[in-house]
């Protein structure tokens, strides 16, 4: 379960006070894929940075279960796969193991199943520069999976991949999400691509952002892309936005 | 402009060496120049394996070997070790500005009165003098390139937790810097030979002090012969510094 309470976020840039969220309250339960939508600039990113600890809240706070051992709560895969150039691919999924106090056998285990989960299991000793798009954002998502969280962060994790990888990777995240039961926070702008893979979607508005819309998405899947159900949820969804200015 | 006849790298470059090496001959053989003031290549190898078999040569090279390796090491890890601190530390970067100012256009040699009054004409002195060389070529590179990595990747390591600076150093910001460091460390190794040979022609016994002898000998063949030397010597050096560059760097596409 995460806590949101009274969130406000408040960048200072060149002495201008910036406020980026505010006033936001909201509870996500264990096991939950909630998506949050909403136009750029909204902070969606920057609730990802709070609950993972690389941004401070301004005011209100924000509450997720503290880690096991050999674990790490939370784990955030960014928008760029930011895998580290100079460590081979099974060495960059073993990057945040090395943290915890974990023999180098369990950590290569570990990192090895990882990436086993993603498909690269064949390539844990490339580099890199070797790997396509979609292979490197895949290994971004072994990295954050391998300190076992049980919430799981993305920003807009699949945004940079063409529409093949990216359709590839969303049915693989949902797969993943129903065998490991973990909490994910999913930011998109995407609207369809977060009407196919969440339980959940928050809808973020406003300067400076709030919650505009808040629907449980109730279809089992797998869903179709292109059903009567799916363009019916995208269009109620489209319809929340109103008259904001949110084009995809 | 383009040579009419296509010819392979390699043996083009062969070529010109093969064309220097026979114009350089013919010169003194000719008499356009006095043998005395420019020996014929041909006249070196007898004058290489008299200076072998004495035994000098390879006492002389010993020692500047033992100068340049001690004074690189000294400088490198200096300059890594505080380029790393003021790139790293905003204080330290403001701390040390003007202090950096102030020393850093000092070149090298005018260091020499203080090596001598400090550690005198010995091998302390020359590698005093080749260190403060180095030192300023790899601060320079580290601190840029500490302050130049990507501070995306610095935020991976916050994100895993890594927020101390000992683990940010090791786990991004060193291996990340790595690139730009061994810039500066290759710069600095042929920057240090030049030390070498200028401690060394201040009378510190090595390859230097040994070419100045020859030339006050008028054993101008021995002079060439340590150039050469010199060359062969940095050469190695440096085709053993790409090659290990070469697999440090090898992530790199």
């Amino acid at each position: 379960m995460i806590r949101i309470e009274g969130l406000s976020v408040v960048f200072d840039r060149d002495g201008q006070k910036n406020t980026v969220l505010e006033n936001m309250n909201l509870d996500i339960p264990a096991g939950q894929f909630l998506a949050i939508v909403g136009p750029s600039g909204v902070g969606k990113s920057t609730l990802l940075r709070v609950l993972a600890g690389l941004a401070k809240p301004g005011a209100g706070r924000a509450v997720v279960p503290g880690p096991a051992a050999g674990r790490q709560s939370v784990a955030l895969v960014f928008q760029d796969a930011r895998l580290l150039p100079w460590r081979r691919v099974l060495s960059n999924v073993a990057f945040g193991l090395e943290r915890l106090a974990l023999p180098r056998a369990d950590r290569m285990s570990r990192a090895q199943a990882m990436l086993d989960l993603v498909g690269l299991g064949a390539l844990a000793q490339r580099w890199p520069h070797q790997l396509s798009g979609g292979q490197r954002q895949r290994v971004a998502l072994a990295r954050a999976l391998a300190v076992e969280p049980e919430i799981l962060l993305m920003d807009e994790p699949f945004s940079a991949l063409d529409a093949v990888s990216r359709e590839g990777l969303q049915d693989e995240l949902v797969r993943i999400w129903q065998a490991t039961g973990k909490t994910i926070l999913f930011v998109t702008h995407d609207i369809a691509e977060a009407a196919h893979v969440a339980s959940r979607i928050v809808m973020l508005g406003g300067t400076p952002g709030r919650i505009t819309s808040d629907r449980v998405v109730a279809e089992a899947h797998p869903r179709l892309r292109a059903g009567p159900g799916a363009a019916d949820l995208v269009a109620r969804l489209r319809a929340d936005f109103g008259a904001e200015d949110f084009s995809i | 402009m383009r040579l009419p006849l296509k010819l392979p790298r390699a043996v083009a470059a062969g070529l010109g060496l093969l064309v220097f090496f026979a114009l350089w001959e013919a010169l003194p053989r000719l008499d356009v120049v006095n043998p005395m003031l420019m020996p014929a290549p041909s006249s070196l190898p007898a004058a290489f394996m008299k200076e072998l078999r004495s035994g000098i040569w390879l006492d002389s090279v010993v020692m500047s070997l033992s100068h340049y390796v001690v004074g690189l090491g000294v400088g490198v890890l200096l300059g890594v070790a505080l380029g790393i601190v003021v790139g790293m530390s905003d204080a330290a970067e403001a701390g040390s500005a003007w202090v950096v100012r102030l020393l850093r256009p000092i070149p090298g040699l005018a260091w020499v009165p203080f090596a001598i009054i400090w550690f005198g004409v010995n091998a302390e002195g020359a590698v005093f003098i080749i260190a403060v060389g180095v030192f300023w070529i790899v601060f320079f590179a580290t601190n840029g390139a500490v302050r130049a990595v990507d501070r995306d990747l610095v935020e991976v390591a916050q994100a895993f937790g890594f927020t101390r600076p000992w683990a940010r150093l090791w786990k991004i910001l060193f291996p990340a810097a790595l690139p730009g460091i061994l810039v500066g460390v290759r710069t600095s190794l042929g920057q240090a030979w030049m030390a070498v040979v200028a401690s060394e022609i201040f009378g510190v016994p090595g390859v230097g002090q040994r070419m100045m002898q020859a030339s006050s000998l008028l054993s101008t063949d021995l002079v060439v012969v340590y150039m050469l030397t010199m060359a062969a010597l940095y050469g190695l050096f440096d085709s053993g510094f790409m090659a290990a560059q070469g697999w440090l760097l090898r992530w790199k596409p």
